[in-house]
């Protein structure tokens, strides 16, 4: 029998979630060639949905852009060991922000809206995930726990907010529309190649998250604590870290990064904030996070592949009416349950193959470098 | 079966005394590119006490644990009472008269010594049976071993000495005639090691056979028939033990000469550097660990802290190193007192001229998924020197890594490699490197050497020395009764949270074991 080998980072984290996704792929095709369809024919239009033509291609990066931010948020927390369950309701939240700082500047210039907006956003998302964060370091109430509940408080508060508070007179449970003046401009007004599509400068917010998250988290002393924490707590302790501050500080900035979906979303496209925008995109987030190994580079790859499966799913819904919106779902679900769930599925078994290929001589120069 | 006859004898036979008990031959293992074990071959012959020395990494739990069936060899034969054998699982091994008692003990806390021996091995889904059973059998054993433990104990109220009793016991009432013991000392007082010989040596004469793996090579000397000797996956060499000594032993173990005594002169020391001051610490759960603690280090010397593990040690240095508010009393460095406010003043009392080896550096020194460079600066990243504001400079930080390494001659000269992938003795020699190589007025350092290999545990005690003779104070916390009498100028003697006495090194070990026992030994 041959030995285990760890595996190179490559195979770790760029083969097996590409074999991850594939077996998901198979899988729901298995799923499409059940109801009598044509499970290649079904591949490619989604594919073709989501890639092959600028209108597609902008939803994809749309969604994409909003995927970044939630998936951004749970990783940060993730590295300072948390999970936040709670981008959903942070995102949710954080429209309230954007929205209102939206529609007070909505008659001066885009530019200060973008810029109102987004501060907004991201200061109530970083209260909202903040407060868990806080009752979990001072309190240990379990932050997947609060996190949880602070979606349902969210849902709850919002709804009556919308309905009750800053409702639009006549219209059911949403805001007004933001003013001519002030709404935040998408691409296709520059690129006649998104046409009809809603992909926006956000956009080029999302690409300075993913580059900013990596210089927090590696490149700051802010970021050297909060990776400290995350991976031994104890050793933190030791180092004379303050767990408590930390902990608040990576949920604020998780809850931030969450809430920047209002303003790609709420804001920049529905120009209003409507009951549930969010449409799950802050659950969505954790598998992008996870899938993404918690780095940039990873969330980002990610981000596409799942915006691609929400903008194809739809278009296949639509090109091929006896696949049920329902199956698309499954779709997505089983890329979510194969490389979020089930993520290490493979690994015990490419660490045999690794294991079998490797060459003995090769072994046993590396037994030399050991001693030397 | 022959096999089992000859087993089962009191006497044993001329045949016996040929066939070993235990017989490895050209055994090897590895885990990637780490060859554990190289071609190893061992005998161990019936009626015996078999010592198994090494270096931490030499392979000896390896060698081990293939013995248990945990590990499968990569190549090579096991033969059990000249039988060969494919050991597959631990159940397995125990069938073929193999018992292990670990190093951490395996043991349900809140069951009764009896439901731990028969967990495993409850025979009917009814226990009343199969408790009797084990109840009858455990008076034979106590009989003839003398391994006397209450049956109806609970785990959690006996003492470390009699859990690991109840550990051989669970061993042998499976029928275990070949016992496996690893470091089985580590956690007990000088005593305690005394009664547990004892018993090892009735099993012996009782017609079983021990394997201990340990690394003290007093207690090799002391206790073992025959030594084998493993250096870096590799089986050295087999010798009687009254032919060989600690200096020869320490000589094969890390492959040349080995200064085991530590030289140096007479401490002289000056100014208070850390006072502490009627200091208690009650624990996360209310439990008083350190009770009503007073002393003080001078600059230039080095006071010891003795006992047995456990004994409100750690909670001692958690607190002087502003890791945990203490419940009363005082800290001070060069005066001025350690201000406990929010959670944790590590930092700040860094900032007071104390660095800090801690005791566990998995659990608390090192970031073990961490680079290398990432360690040499953890707890001191706010520095100046590592970049400005809130920015880290990663080039400075590394720079300032491979000064390190190269002083503390830490191997591989990697400081891009993961910190998880250096040997014990290395990651030791990180965190020393960290906390020694710097601008303090007191070190205070907590098991130094533990999991350390020989070679290095020569350079730690030097490199510990070199700082009292620049005039540091050090105070040192050891469970290793030899190293803390070796190094110190000063020893207190800790017990159940309290100070028990304080002890010139130069005492006599009986007067430490009282000590350690928690008696004074000037009131005996």
């Amino acid at each position: 029998m041959s030995a285990r080998q760890p595996l190179p980072s490559w195979a770790l984290n760029v083969l097996m979630p590409a074999m991850n996704v594939l077996l998901a792929l198979i899988v729901g095709g298995l799923a499409v060639a059940m109801i009598g369809e044509n499970p290649i024919q079904a591949m490619q239009v989604l594919a073709y949905g989501a890639f092959g033509s600028g209108y597609g291609l902008g939803f994809t990066l749309h969604y994409a852009t909003s995927l970044t931010f939630t998936g951004l948020a749970v990783a940060v927390a993730f590295h300072s060991g948390l999970f936040n369950i709670g981008g959903e309701g942070q995102a949710y939240v954080a429209g309230l922000g954007a929205i209102m700082m939206a529609l007070w500047l909505d008659h001066t210039h885009w530019v200060f809206v973008l810029v109102g907006a987004t501060v907004g956003a991201m200061t109530l998302g970083a209260l909202w995930a903040a407060i868990p964060g806080y009752l979990q370091a001072k309190r240990g109430s379990h932050i997947v726990i609060t996190t949880i509940m602070f979606n349902f408080i969210a849902s709850a508060l919002m709804s009556y907010m919308l309905a009750q508070v800053i409702t639009n007179p006549g219209s059911n449970a949403e805001t007004r529309t933001i003013a001519e003046t002030g709404r935040i401009p998408l691409l296709s007004e520059y690129f006649e190649f998104f046409k009809h599509s809603p992909v926006n400068i956000m956009l080029f917010f999302g690409v300075v998250a993913l580059i900013g998250v990596y210089i927090l988290l590696w490149r700051t002393k802010l970021g050297f604590k909060i990776r400290t924490l995350g991976q031994n707590p104890e050793a933190a302790r030791y180092a004379g870290i303050s767990a408590v501050s930390i902990i608040v500080i990576a949920m604020a900035i998780s809850g931030a990064l969450a809430g920047m979906m209002a303003v790609n979303e709420a804001v920049s496209v529905q120009k209003r904030l409507v009951v549930g925008y969010v449409q799950g995109f802050g659950f969505i987030g954790i598998a992008v996070a996870f899938m993404g190994r918690a780095h940039p580079v990873g969330i980002v790859l990610a981000a596409i592949l799942f915006g691609a499966l929400y903008q194809g799913g739809s278009e296949l819904a639509f090109v091929m009416p006896a696949v049920p919106s329902e199956l698309v779902v499954v779709i997505q679900a089983l890329v979510i349950l194969f490389s979020g769930a089930m993520d290490e599925m493979f690994k015990p078994v490419l660490e045999r193959v690794f294991g079998a290929f490797r060459s003995k001589p090769q072994a046993d120069k590396a037994a030399e470098i050991e001693e030397a | 079966m022959v096999e089992n006859q000859i087993r089962n004898t009191q006497q044993p036979s001329r045949a016996a005394e040929i066939v070993p008990a235990i017989d490895l031959k050209g055994v090897s293992k590895s885990f990637g590119p780490v060859q554990a074990n190289k071609d190893i071959n061992l005998t161990v012959k019936r009626n015996s006490i078999h010592g198994i020395v090494g270096e931490n990494g030499a392979g000896k739990s390896t060698l081990m644990s293939i013995l248990y069936g945990f590990y499968k060899a990569d190549a090579g034969d096991i033969f059990v009472h000249g039988k060969k054998v494919q050991i597959k699982d631990s159940s397995h091994a125990l069938d073929l008269g193999i018992g292990m008692v670990h190093q951490h003990f395996m043991l349900v806390e809140n069951f009764t010594v009896l439901e731990n021996i028969i967990l495993g091995a409850e025979g009917d889904p009814l226990l009343a049976a199969s408790k009797a059973a084990a109840r009858e059998e455990l008076a034979r054993l106590a009989k003839d071993y003398g391994l006397n433990v209450d049956p109806d104990a609970i785990i959690e109220d006996l003492s470390v000495g009699q859990e690991q009793r109840v550990e051989i016991l669970k061993a042998l009432y499976r029928g275990a005639d070949v016992l496996i013991l690893d470091e089985p000392t580590g956690v007990l007082t000088p005593t305690e090691a005394d009664q547990l010989f004892r018993i090892l040596e009735q099993l012996r004469d009782e017609g079983k056979t021990i394997i201990l793996i340990t690394h003290k090579l007093r207690e090799i000397m002391a206790i073992t028939d025959t030594v084998s000797v493993m250096r870096r996956g590799t089986m050295v060499g087999t010798v009687a033990t009254k032919d060989t000594s600690p200096d020869k032993l320490a000589e094969m173990m890390v492959g040349r000469h080995v200064l085991l005594k530590v030289e140096k002169t007479a401490a002289q020391p000056g100014e208070k550097v850390l006072e502490v001051d009627g200091l208690s610490v009650t624990d996360d759960i209310g439990v008083p660990r350190v009770k009503n603690v007073s002393f003080d280090v001078r600059a230039g010397e080095i006071v010891g802290i003795a006992g047995v593990a456990g004994n409100g040690q750690s909670q001692l240095l958690e607190a002087i190193s502003g890791m945990f508010n203490p419940l009363l009393g005082e800290i001070r460095i060069n005066g001025k007192k350690i201000k406990f406010d929010g959670d944790g003043v590590a930092d700040e009392v860094r900032r007071m001229g104390l660095a800090h080896v801690p005791e566990d550096r998995h659990k608390m020194g090192l970031v073990t998924t961490f680079e290398e460079w990432e360690n040499s600066m953890l707890g001191y990243d706010d520095d100046q020197k590592f970049g400005n504001g809130p920015f880290l400079s990663v080039k400075a930080a590394r720079e300032d890594a491979i000064k390190r390494i190269e002083m503390f001659d830490i191997r591989p000269q990697n400081p891009r490699l993961k910190t998880a992938n250096f040997s014990g003795g290395n990651q030791q020699k990180i965190v020393l490197a960290r906390e020694m190589d710097r601008d303090l007025d007191i070190l205070i350092v907590g098991q130094p050497t533990r999991g350390v290999d020989i070679g290095a545990i020569e350079f730690i005690h030097k490199q510990i020395i070199k700082l009292r003779d620049e005039g540091k104070a050090v105070l040192l916390v050891s469970v290793e009764l030899d190293e803390v009498r070796s190094l110190s100028d000063r020893v207190l003697v800790m017990f159940d949270g309290e100070i028990v006495t304080e002890l010139a090194p130069t005492a006599s070990e009986k007067e430490f074991g009282l000590a350690m026992a928690g008696l004074d030994p000037a009131q005996q």
